[in-house]
């Protein structure tokens, strides 16, 4: 865990190099047992040494007297007892940093799958990090754009933000995070992109490097793929070795890390068998109780830090099982993220890419990074505006569905008309489509001008003034309303963003 | 050091050492909490990554319990859950390389009229030092000191160790340490009486809270317990606020401590950051502080309240404290009761929930210390075991709805599911400030939106036009109530706060417009055509006028009553 700075204290390494402590006492799970050791640290990581050469890697999982506990990160199958040799390194988990990572791909543990050369370093950082000091932390405060409408316009997600992307079995949540590692941007900075994969079928993998390859050319991606027959406990570390090179390219070489990790509920799933084969005391549905704590000490790494001018940005990517929002994987992955876009099967019925189901999305971080001088001023009025009127379009349509849209209201039957642009003009669009925050923004006014002005309640008069391109219906505006019709106005030009 | 797992340890061979008491591990001294020792041996839980100790390492014994340095450099810091300052500390958090518990400032000091050679008794006053701009930091005899006085020291500058005064022989310091898991005592209990005023309406009108009790604030994630958590920290009458950041995230802590910073009391003037003592212990810190940190923060404004202050706590969220408690339990070997929490779970929270409290201090002022917990459901299961046993110790219930949060209704307080039992406390106390009609007002909005509620779900069914006219308004009331008065942006400029009379005329206003409406539907008028008149004069009162301004509500009520009129 010790990273950036080192702990210091030095482990069972003697004089000599590493002893090697030959048999161990008991194999079971991914655990063996070694007994006669001495000076052997918690944490440590275990160099396993199978008859036929073949070098395993394992953490020390406790140490009692003279037995240290080692779990071995490939597995243990294959191990004879009587036949391993076992020595300690005196330090944890580690892997070298550089820049050497980009434009390659790698598997879990961080060797190459490219056939190129394994990453060399002489800096070495420990994958599990080390809690960064809140207080020293920045605010959030410039916008990643990801091209996507839906997210720039409604959820956009903040540079040092954590975001994740809830879906379910079936929807195209691979495609929406292989778009935006491939889109994202922040404007003429440099930006990097880490994506790693967790129990990824061979084929969504081909596909994520394969819509990668340009990102991946110029030397701005890295891949760390971590696939479905792949040992558990590998799995386990994927993310943070992903994490550990992001922290390194956004701390110490000053660049902005999009972080995507690709399926979260798989990794939690390589956790809860991990831990039961440790023996440990579930929590609910049988996932350890610190799954929230261990989650948190992957999230917790994305952000800013005062004096430094890079950052990372994470979006976590689930499935819920069974859609069940309230599953422990994105309950507690909620509870420590700064919002969520979430992926709806209804929504993705209607032929509509990406399905994001607008109401339950929510980027919380939003504000900071919107506005003027970083999207447009009117752009958090409007959003807020839009998801305002898309739910009352949407109890609108549930009474339509029950009463018949003719027992409606006229302003009712408006709103379904509102529903039905807003998915069609601003959250369609194709998965290989990068959309500017102009354009975006311009499709956001035109559906909002779908509505009488009136019923743009939340925007002040000066922005409607400026950019509403509806006008008043026949028939539109009761008594007591403000009856000037609004006059038509032509849409101010767009790219005039005020900052 | 016999064994190492994780943050369990055994240790055998230290004697002296008592349960609770904090042992100091390995050659970076990381501490532990011992929690059972048997034959010998002790088991303690590590504050901090254990990585690399190892068998055979040795370990020190601090020989007490773990206590808080309490003192004058604790305002406008930001600590960890040991509290320990985490400002000037080092980016990473590494075993070895945690902040300092002290302070190296130094502060006026003023003695107070204390005559050598008389006995004081626990509480007294022994002089005053300035924090910060104008805090008048009260230095008292401590809890555990009382004799003759037989040395106070002079006006001058001092230093958290120097001696203010000796006492019975033994000499006080600007600075006490306190146990804290164990609450500091008080003369005695008092009853509350008056409001907490958060600034928020639906707390304020609806859900009151006063000064001295309990309020917890359950919801799922993203419903704003946060956000609620922290208008309080900002808005709360309160002379001293500690919030306590357990186990949630960084950048939030972040984004509050830069706003606390901005932000200027309107009452003294100085930033409200100068008010607060911030304790973090994010998510990815050590679990074991966790647990810690509820104690720290509630011993440190037991401290402020021993001066006479209005204190008030908000822990956010104590479902992290309940599970690092299971953590604790579960590693420890304890029989775990329901979902894995221990059969312990209810009496921690009462205990915790029961320091709270407006007293006599044991120096004879009044002094108060209001608890406001944040609770996150797992799952948003209100029944799981940490929200089903806080709500039957709190005194208040501000249940955060998910719906509401989906439709950007915020605050997502439902009226369906929250309760006061201070109700009645504080409309007396309204009343004794001339708000006769505050109790009434509360109770027909009350019913108000219970009624259109349930005509909401008749309509689901029939359609509106199967209403009589009168309850359409009912519904359009409901509406206006939700829109005008409940809703409040913690992100609006003009609203996050609102005074309590402005309160009270946004409510009447809304309440008259009923008044007025059902007049006309009962002479005649459609109800149809009542709903299509443009309301939003009322909707938008609470932006249009400043935090403060009843009257300008009350102009925009009267223009909206005659605009009805003339439309009629
Ligand atoms: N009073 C409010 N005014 C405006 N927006 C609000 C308010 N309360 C909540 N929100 C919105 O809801 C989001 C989530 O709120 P908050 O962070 O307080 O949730 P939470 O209940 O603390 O969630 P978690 O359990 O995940 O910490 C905010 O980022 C903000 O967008
Ligand atoms: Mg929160």
């Amino acid at each position: 865990m010790s990273t950036n700075a080192r702990s210091g204290s030095e482990m069972s390494v003697g004089p000599l190099g590493p002893i090697e402590y030959s048999g161990a006492r008991r194999v079971g799970g991914p655990l063996l047992a070694i007994a006669g050791v001495e000076g052997v640290g918690w944490d440590e990581i275990a160099r396993v040494r199978l008859p036929s050469g073949e070098v395993r890697h394992g953490l020390v999982l406790e140490v009692s007297g003279d037995v240290a506990i080692v779990e071995v990160l490939q597995g243990t199958s294959g191990i004879d007892p009587a036949l391993v040799n076992v020595s300690f390194e005196g330090r944890p988990f580690d892997i070298p940093v550089g820049d050497g990572w980009l434009g390659r791909v790698w598997n879990g543990m961080g060797e190459p799958l490219d056939g190129g050369p394994p990453m060399l370093g002489r800096e070495r950082r420990a994958v599990n990090g080390a809690p960064l000091n809140p207080s020293r932390r920045d605010v959030p405060s410039d916008p990643v754009f990801t091209g996507v409408s839906v997210i720039d316009a409604l959820a956009t997600l903040v540079r040092g933000q954590k975001l994740p992307v809830f879906s379910s079995a079936g929807l195209p949540h691979l495609d929406l995070a292989a778009q935006i590692a491939a889109q994202a941007n922040v404007a003429g900075e440099n930006f990097k992109v880490v994506v790693a994969g967790m129990g990824l079928t061979h084929a969504d993998a081909a596909a994520i490097r394969d819509v990668l390859e340009t990102r991946s050319a110029q030397g701005d991606l890295v891949l760390v793929l971590d696939t479905a027959d792949d040992p558990v406990v590998q799995r386990v570390l994927t993310p943070r070795v992903a994490l550990t090179i992001a922290e390194y390219l956004a701390f110490e070489r000053d660049q902005h890390v999009l972080v995507v990790l690709a399926d979260m509920t798989s990794y939690c799933e390589a956790l809860r068998e991990v831990s039961s084969a440790r023996g440990e005391v579930p929590g609910r549905r049988a996932y350890p109780g610190y799954l929230y704590s261990d989650l948190a000490s992957l999230y917790e790494r994305c952000g800013r830090i005062r004096g430094h001018a890079g950052s990372i940005t994470l979006i976590p990517v689930l499935t819920m099982p069974g859609g069940d929002i309230t599953h422990p994987v994105p309950d507690l992955t909620g509870y420590i993220t700064e919002g969520q876009i979430v992926l709806s099967p209804d929504v993705h019925a209607k032929g509509v890419y990406p399905p994001v189901d607008v109401l339950s999305t929510l980027s919380r971080l939003m504000r900071k990074g919107v506005g003027e001088g970083r999207t447009r001023a009117d752009h958090m009025a409007l959003a807020a505006q839009l998801i305002a009127s898309f739910a009352r379009a949407r109890s609108a349509r549930e009474l339509a569905d029950l009463i018949g849209a003719e027992a409606l209201t006229e302003t009712d039957r408006i709103y379904l008309d509102f529903e039905d642009a807003f998915l069609r003009d601003l959250v369609n669009q194709s998965s290989d489509e990068s959309r500017s925050m102009e354009d975006t923004l311009k499709r956001a006014w035109n559906v909002a001008s779908v509505l009488p002005e009136r019923e743009l309640t939340m925007m002040p008069r000066a922005m409607t003034a400026a950019y509403y391109t509806g006008n008043l219906r026949e028939g539109e505006g009761g008594l007591g309303a403000d009856n000037d019709p609004a006059p038509v106005r032509a849409s101010p030009p767009m790219g005039d963003d005020h900052g | 050091m016999e064994r190492v797992n994780g943050p369990l340890l055994e240790v055998a061979g230290l004697r002296g050492v008592a349960v609770l008491d904090v042992i100091d591990v390995g050659p970076l001294h990381v501490p532990a909490e011992v929690v059972s020792i048997q034959d010998g041996r002790l088991t303690a839980e590590a504050f901090e990554y254990t990585g690399g100790l190892r068998v055979g390492d040795g370990a020190v014994s601090h020989g007490r319990p773990l206590s808080a340095r309490l003192g004058p450099g604790l305002l406008g810091g930001v600590f960890d859950g040991l509290l320990r300052r985490l400002e000037g500390g080092p980016t990473w958090l590494v075993p070895g390389g945690f902040g300092e518990m002290k302070s190296n400032a130094s502060w006026p000091f003023r003695p107070a009229l204390v005559e050598l050679g008389a006995d004081l008794a626990p509480g007294a006053l022994l002089g005053t030092v300035t924090v910060g701009s104008n805090f008048e930091h009260r230095i008292l005899v401590p809890p555990d000191a009382h004799g003759t006085v037989t040395q106070l020291a002079p006006a001058g500058t001092m230093g958290e160790d120097d001696v203010v005064a000796i006492i019975g022989g033994s000499p006080v310091t600007l600075c006490e340490e306190w146990p804290v898991r164990r609450a500091r005592p008080a003369r005695e209990r008092l009853q509350p009486v008056a409001p907490l005023v958060t600034g928020q309406r639906v707390v304020d009108l609806f859900f009151p809270i006063a000064h001295g009790a309990t309020a917890a604030v359950p919801g799922g994630f993203g419903t704003g317990k946060s956000m609620l958590l922290q208008q309080i920290v900002k808005w709360a009458d309160a002379e001293v606020v500690v919030f306590v950041g357990c186990g949630e995230r960084g950048n939030e802590l972040a984004d509050a401590m830069a706003d606390l910073s901005a932000l200027v009391d309107p009452t003294t003037g100085t930033s409200l950051r100068e008010r607060t003592v911030v304790i973090a212990n994010t998510s990815n810190m050590p679990v074991m502080a966790r647990v810690a940190s509820v104690y720290t923060g509630m011993t440190v404004a037991e401290y402020f309240r021993d001066m006479g202050y209005r204190v008030v706590v908000l822990a956010d969220s104590t479902s992290r404290w309940a599970e690092a408690l299971r953590e604790f339990s579960s590693r420890s070997g304890e029989l775990p009761a329901e979902e894995g929490y221990p059969a312990s779970l209810s009496s921690s929270l009462a205990a915790f929930y029961e320091r709270a409290a407006r007293v006599r201090t044991l120096g004879g002022a009044e002094g108060s210390v209001t608890l406001i917990g944040a609770v996150s459901p797992g799952g948003g299961d209100m029944t799981e075991p940490v929200t089903s046993q806080t709500v039957r110790f709190v005194r208040c219930l501000w249940s955060l709805d998910r719906d509401l949060a989906y439709a950007r209704h915020y605050p997502a307080v439902t009226w369906r599911h929250s309760f006061s039992l201070d109700g009645e406390t504080i409309a007396n106390w309204h009343a004794s400030e001339g708000r006769l009609g505050w109790a009434e007002a509360r109770a027909r909005a009350l019913a108000l939106l219970a009624e259109a509620d349930r005509l909401d779900s008749v309509v689901e069914l029939v359609g509106v036009s199967a209403l009589p006219a009168h309850e359409r308004i009912v519904l359009l009331t409901g509406r206006l109530l939700r829109e005008g008065v409940l809703q409040q942006s913690a992100m609006s400029e003009r609203d996050a706060f609102c005074s309590p009379a402005k309160q009270t005329a946004l409510l009447e206003m809304v309440l008259a417009v009923y008044d007025r409406c059902l007049a006309l539907v009962d002479g005649g008028l459609p109800a149809a055509v009542v709903e299509e008149f443009d309301f939003t004069a009322v909707t938008r009162a609470r932006d249009e006028t400043g935090p403060d301004d009843a009257d300008g509500v009350i102009r925009l009520r009267d223009e909206v009553l005659a605009r009805i009129a003339e439309a009629s």
